[in-house]
């Protein structure tokens, strides 16, 4: 019996029931052929077998048995004197033992860490087995310290800061990890309403702009949308970094005139009547990484199960959170002060994508954020290369290796299969950015035809 | 007379209070614009932004509103994230008394051996000066990145920050004990320990009291930034959490409770120091 083989077929091994295949064995063959490419129906399967081995130790008895009663009659009772669905589902939860299940994961309270939130209030956390803390942290340098320090044993961070930590770019040179994605597009650029007229980046000359952080999306998107204008991001105009939470504040006190920041800071600047919305950053690049789950090299290697727990609770939020239908009951779970501390509204605005403009008009753009977990390899290379056009990386960057060794495609697949999802079979893609086009094949080729670059 | 005088005060506090309380409302009454949107449009944002202004600031009534809330459930926790302001101000209090405490532990007895000895005194000046102005914000990152851990790392900017007053005024108590009170104990020959904890410490006692008070101010100021930037827990965490929230009437409730709370520390240390004045 092949270790995949249906232990509730009495016909097996007698001869190929379908008829398609010359002999069982290959039947069979083919059998667990589909069944592996679902994995949740075949770990099933493997608890399945296994208890039916220690029932019938000889398989004639359990062929017997089976004719004699029929298969779903074995199965039900079978199933009343074990608990077969328990003992799948403690299978699904990974082979080996949690090897932590107290959790401290840090979060910056942005809607790009929808997925990590909602895990928490929601049961995505409780439901692998684990006691997860989900901390709110005042900043990303805070976090990118005490995950180092490892106070945290994963964060939210932004999708270039594990690339810049393993290179040891702005701080001090760790393996760092990223099994999965949070958010595709969700930011905004937000001007000052006194700028409500200067809706042409041309005229933005002077301009004092605030991004989150210098290894983020939001400064790279901010500086590439600028330079595809002519302006240059270092010259013409200021760009500083401000936590999101302060973004607001400063935009009301007038100390900046925009900022191309995350929600829901983009629409509560609208929600009191400070700024407007000038464009959605899925309108520079349509399908942009925002935040990531990350975590160090070392906590996956000596927790790999905790770890993939982890992953699979991420991905499972992450599920549930692109489906449209789920997204009010999501804003509701991740308001509260716990969390994001937001008006209902303003959450709700950024999720179900029915918001105001900041202009007097109500915009309907139910993709303006997505949640998909893959972690393209091809997004790191882009980050790669924007970190040497803006002189952040010197030299030489060996793009396709750093990708692989932070973005980690293959976990996050298997994750994504255990979840029930369609993962991509490859790990690249190219993508367009305001016209231009983006191959992860010639990175340097890339890089050399922009005409604004610090390199 | 006294009496009088003292209850003439009162009702001038009393007076400028009010005041004080009614400008603040007459600034900040919300002006009452038409709105100047359409329904749907002014569903998803604020009332202000829907009569095209900006939100304004709070009035005295909602602050006291939110004072009434915050107080009357101080100690509920609701989540790693949300707990309650009577919790908040308890942990903030606990680090302060833990670096102030650390700091005494180790200002006074340097204090001491710098004050007897005006080689050592000369020789540290130098350092004393220099590591006394600096900010706790800029000891932060530092801090964090050597110790690795946020909440140690809290207490020693509290620490760092409230050891100078202290040392500097213990220094400076002990080499100013009058030299006949020296000469005698020498005469008398007591033993240095029995003249450091019998002669000197009650001589320079009041000095090395105002150096304490004055470090449990700068502490207590310190707190409040320190935890702004490591957040979790704490008033400084609480303020960051609501202006986040961009809740200007919450954060004033905070900034009345700090003051209230900084006020009460510096009573104790006030109720100290006149315990050990003496009179000449």
């Amino acid at each position: 019996m092949s270790l995949f083989s249906d232990p509730f077929n009495s016909s097996i091994r007698l001869r190929c029931e379908c008829g398609e295949h010359a002999s069982a064995a290959e039947h069979e063959a083919s059998r667990s052929r589909k069944l592996e490419s679902s994995s949740e129906a075949l770990n099933a399967r493997v608890v399945e077998q296994a208890v039916m081995r220690a029932i019938f130790p000889e398989d004639s008895l359990r062929r017997r048995f089976l004719q004699a009663v029929g298969t779903p009659t074995a199965l039900a009772a079978i199933s009343s004197i074990f608990p077969l669905a328990a003992a799948q589902e403690a299978f699904a939860q990974g082979s080996g033992k949690l090897e932590k299940t107290n959790v401290k994961v840090g979060f910056i309270p942005i809607t790009c860490a929808t997925p990590i939130i909602m895990a928490d209030p929601m049961g995505f956390y409780k439901k692998q087995g684990l006691d997860v803390e989900v901390v709110k942290t005042a900043g990303w340098a805070v976090i990118r310290d005490k995950t180092l320090n490892k106070e945290y044993d994963a964060a939210h961070m932004l999708s270039p800061m594990p690339i810049a930590i393993s290179m040891g770019v702005g701080a001090t040179a760790t393996p760092f990890t990223v099994p999965a994605i949070e958010n595709i597009n969700g930011q905004a650029i937000t001007l000052a309403i006194k700028h409500k007229d200067k809706r042409n980046p041309k005229d933005w000359k002077g301009f004092k702009f605030a991004v989150p952080f210098d290894y983020s999306m939001h400064n790279y998107l901010l500086r590439y949308y600028l330079a595809e204008a002519g302006l240059d991001p270092d010259r013409d105009v200021q760009i500083r970094v401000v936590p999101p939470p302060e973004m607001v504040a400063n935009l009301r006190a007038d100390n900046i005139d925009g900022f191309l920041g995350p929600d829901p800071m983009n629409q509560r600047a609208v929600f009191d009547g400070v700024g407007f919305l000038h464009i959605l950053s899925k309108e520079i690049w349509d399908g942009h990484p925002c935040c990531t789950f990350a975590a160090s090299k070392e906590f996956m290697t000596t927790n790999p199960n905790t770890y993939a727990a982890l992953l699979r609770s991420i991905v499972d939020a992450t599920a549930y959170a692109q489906k449209a239908e789920n997204r009010k009951e999501i804003a509701a779970a991740i308001a509260t002060p716990n969390y994001l501390n937001q008006p209902l509204t303003v959450v709700e605005q950024v999720l179900t994508g029915t918001f105001a403009d900041g202009l007097g008009a109500v915009k309907k753009v139910p993709d303006r954020v997505s949640f998909d977990p893959f972690p393209w390899e091809s997004f790191a290379v882009w980050i790669m290369t924007q970190m040497q056009r803006w002189g952040q990386v010197k030299g030489d960057v060996d793009y396709q290796k750093i990708a692989r060794e932070v973005f980690l495609a293959t976990d996050a697949r298997r994750a994504m299969e255990q979840s029930g999802l369609k993962a991509p079979g490859a790990s690249t893609k190219t993508f367009v950015i305001m016209g231009k086009t983006f191959d992860p094949a010639k990175p340097k080729e890339y890089l050399d035809s922009f005409a604004i670059k610090r390199t | 007379m006294l009496g009088r005088e003292k209850f003439r005060s009162f009702l001038l506090s009393v007076l400028i209070l009010a005041v004080f309380l009614a400008i603040w409302q007459i600034a900040s009454m919300p002006s009452t614009g038409d709105q100047v949107v359409d329904e749907e449009y002014a569903k998803l944002v604020g009332s202000a932004a829907a009569t095209g202004q900006k939100s304004s600031f709070p009035t005295p009534a909602e602050v006291g509103k939110k004072l009434f809330e915050q107080l009357s459930n101080p100690f509920y926790d609701r989540g790693a994230n949300d707990k309650g302001i009577g919790i908040q101000l308890a942990w903030s209090v606990s680090r302060v008394a833990l670096g102030f405490g650390l700091a005494a532990l180790v200002a006074i007895p340097l204090g001491f051996v710098i004050g007897m000895s005006r080689l050592i005194f000369s020789a540290l000046d130098p350092f004393i000066q220099v590591l006394k102005p600096i900010s706790p914000l800029a000891w932060m990152p530092l801090a964090l990145f050597t110790l690795k851990d946020s909440n140690v790392s809290a207490i020693f900017v509290i620490f760092i920050c409230s050891i100078w007053p202290m040392l500097i005024n213990t220094a400076f108590g002990v080499a100013a004990v009058r030299k006949e009170w020296i000469d005698v104990s020498r005469t008398l020959e007591v033993r240095p320990l029995r003249k450091a904890l019998m002669v000197i410490l009650p001589a320079a006692a009041p000095t090395i009291m105002t150096g304490m008070r004055i470090s449990i101010g700068i502490a207590w100021l310190v707190i409040v930034a320190a935890e702004m930037l490591v957040g979790g827990t704490g008033i400084g965490y609480f303020v960051w959490n609501e202006w986040n929230n961009l809740s200007i009437a919450n954060i004033l409730v905070a900034v009345l409770l700090i003051g209230v709370i900084g006020m009460l520390l510096d009573m104790c240390f006030a109720r100290l120091q006149r315990a050990v004045t003496y009179r000449d």
